[in-house]
């Protein structure tokens, strides 16, 4: 169900763009929408992060998979429970990059007898990597459309993607892999039925949101083309602020594309997709493991009134030494 | 207590690195590649006219050379039935295509080095003599 109104959702989006594109709204697909959808996603995430930002930092956290600094004789794990600054930032290094979290990912099965098992799962672990990963190249690979005089970096990159020179224009393996990658994320959440009992619309969302860009991507660098040049100079436009709609036909499907792309950076800060900001926020990796080593101080104490015994004293002297109890002082 | 001025720092990091390419362009006048078609063969021609349409060849002109040299090296069809004119042409980069198209510098690589494409046509086939080049 939740595929489903899923799928109709983007479906939705798609038609939209390409009856905008037939009927003369150019301007509304090509500037405004995108505009406001950049506009957006970089407000919405900044605030959203600020907001997370104003919540006190918790106490640190030192089970965190890793032997914490102890005794000498103890083997300290200096990455998984760093004590250090330099050790934070290979834990985050791990997460951030190479998903370190997802890579103990386990799964668990009833076996008969019954017999409860447990076992290593990487392949969550390995599609979920692939896909980040090739989207983050595919990211990057669009700043050619993005900048005057393309940054070498940027043209290296490319000329790694399109290395095995695959026909042409030549076949991008970040393609291949972040469509191959979002397939078998979707299939997890239809097939496996424990996933797709926790699945929600917003899981699917984002897959079909993604998938749809790539295939509409593909279809536009390998089957029914654009205008390339004509792109260009619109992009180029967009970006140096001074928008001008393309004189001649481009295609439809770019702006089916570029709708897509402008409906994924609105919707990023408002959906699970906030992770990317997320992860670098998640206590049990960014905090260093010194609960012991350094003094923390909770951060709501207020402070508290005391009484101590010399003012209780100076307050009863009279009634304690009439009562004949000892006094510290006459 | 909170984190809040690490958290700025990382938010400053990020608003640099997304709106790189809106800075990285600003006020600069993007010259628009314009391939030109002034080379003596084609102002000789009485119609000027590519092996198919212009809007067919400027969207799949790559795919074409691709398919051509297959046919040609892989198949031994030497000569490619136009759909647009019904003519038939010699399959060949350099005796067909760069005859018309002697300028490769102000035809091909105009809108190559305005999108950064970087076609391995040049790592087999010599290219045309320009003067200059």
């Amino acid at each position: 169900m939740g595929a489903l109104l899923s799928f109709i959702g983007v479906l939705v989006l798609v038609l939209v763009a390409v009856i905008g594109a037939k009927a003369n709204m150019q301007f509304i697909l090509g500037v405004a929408v995108p505009y406001a959808a950049a506009a957006t996603f970089v407000i919405g995430l900044v605030m959203r992060v600020m907001k997370w930002a104003s919540s006190p930092v918790p106490f640190r956290i030192p089970t965190t998979c890793g032997q914490q600094k102890t005794l000498p004789w103890i083997k300290h794990d200096w990455v998984e429970n760093p004590t250090t600054i330099w050790g934070v930032l290979a834990r985050m290094f791990f997460e951030v990059f190479l998903f370190r979290s997802l890579f103990r990912n386990t799964k668990t099965e009833l076996h008969e007898g019954p017999k409860l098992v447990y076992g290593s799962a990487k392949w969550l672990w390995f599609f979920g990597l692939v896909f980040h990963w090739s989207f983050l190249v595919i990211a990057i690979r669009h700043l050619r459309f993005f900048s005057e005089q393309v940054p070498g970096l940027i043209q290296l990159l490319e000329s790694l993607d399109n290395f095995l020179q695959i026909g042409a224009p030549g076949l991008y393996l970040t393609d291949l892999a972040l469509i191959s990658a979002v397939t078998v994320l979707f299939l997890r959440r239809v097939v496996l039925p424990n996933i797709k009992y926790i699945s929600l619309p917003a899981d699917y969302f984002p897959l079909f949101l993604i998938g749809g860009i790539a295939v509409s991507g593909v279809l536009m660098r390998y089957f029914t083309k654009v205008h390339i040049v004509g792109v260009k100079q619109f992009t180029m436009s967009l970006v140096s602020l001074s928008p001008k709609l393309p004189q001649s036909e481009i295609g439809a499907i770019f702006w089916v594309h570029l709708l897509l792309v402008s409906a994924l950076f609105a919707y990023f800060p408002f959906s699970k997709l906030v992770h990317m900001a997320g992860v670098f926020m998640s206590p049990t990796r960014n905090l260093a493991s010194t609960g012991r080593i350094k003094r923390h101080i909770n951060p709501w104490n207020y402070p508290v009134k005391i009484h101590t015994y010399e003012e209780y004293e100076n307050d009863f002297r009279d009634k304690m030494k009439a009562a004949g109890l000892p006094v510290e002082k006459e | 207590m909170n984190d809040k001025g690490k958290i700025m720092a990382g938010l400053i990091i990020f608003i640099g690195i997304f709106t790189f390419p809106f800075y990285s362009n600003l006020g600069k006048a993007s010259a628009v590649p314009e391939p030109l078609l002034n080379t003596p063969v084609i102002k000789q021609m009485p119609v000027k006219q590519c092996v198919e349409t212009k809007e067919y060849m400027r969207a799949n002109h790559m795919q074409m050379l691709n398919e051509w040299r297959d046919m040609l090296l892989r198949d031994g069809i030497k000569t490619y039935k136009s759909m647009s004119n019904g003519k038939e042409y010699v399959i060949s980069l350099q005796n067909t295509c760069l005859n018309c198209h002697s300028n490769k510098k102000d035809f091909c690589d105009t809108c190559h080095k305005y999108l950064a494409v970087h076609p391995y046509c040049w790592d087999c086939h010599f290219g045309p003599k320009e003067a200059g080049v």
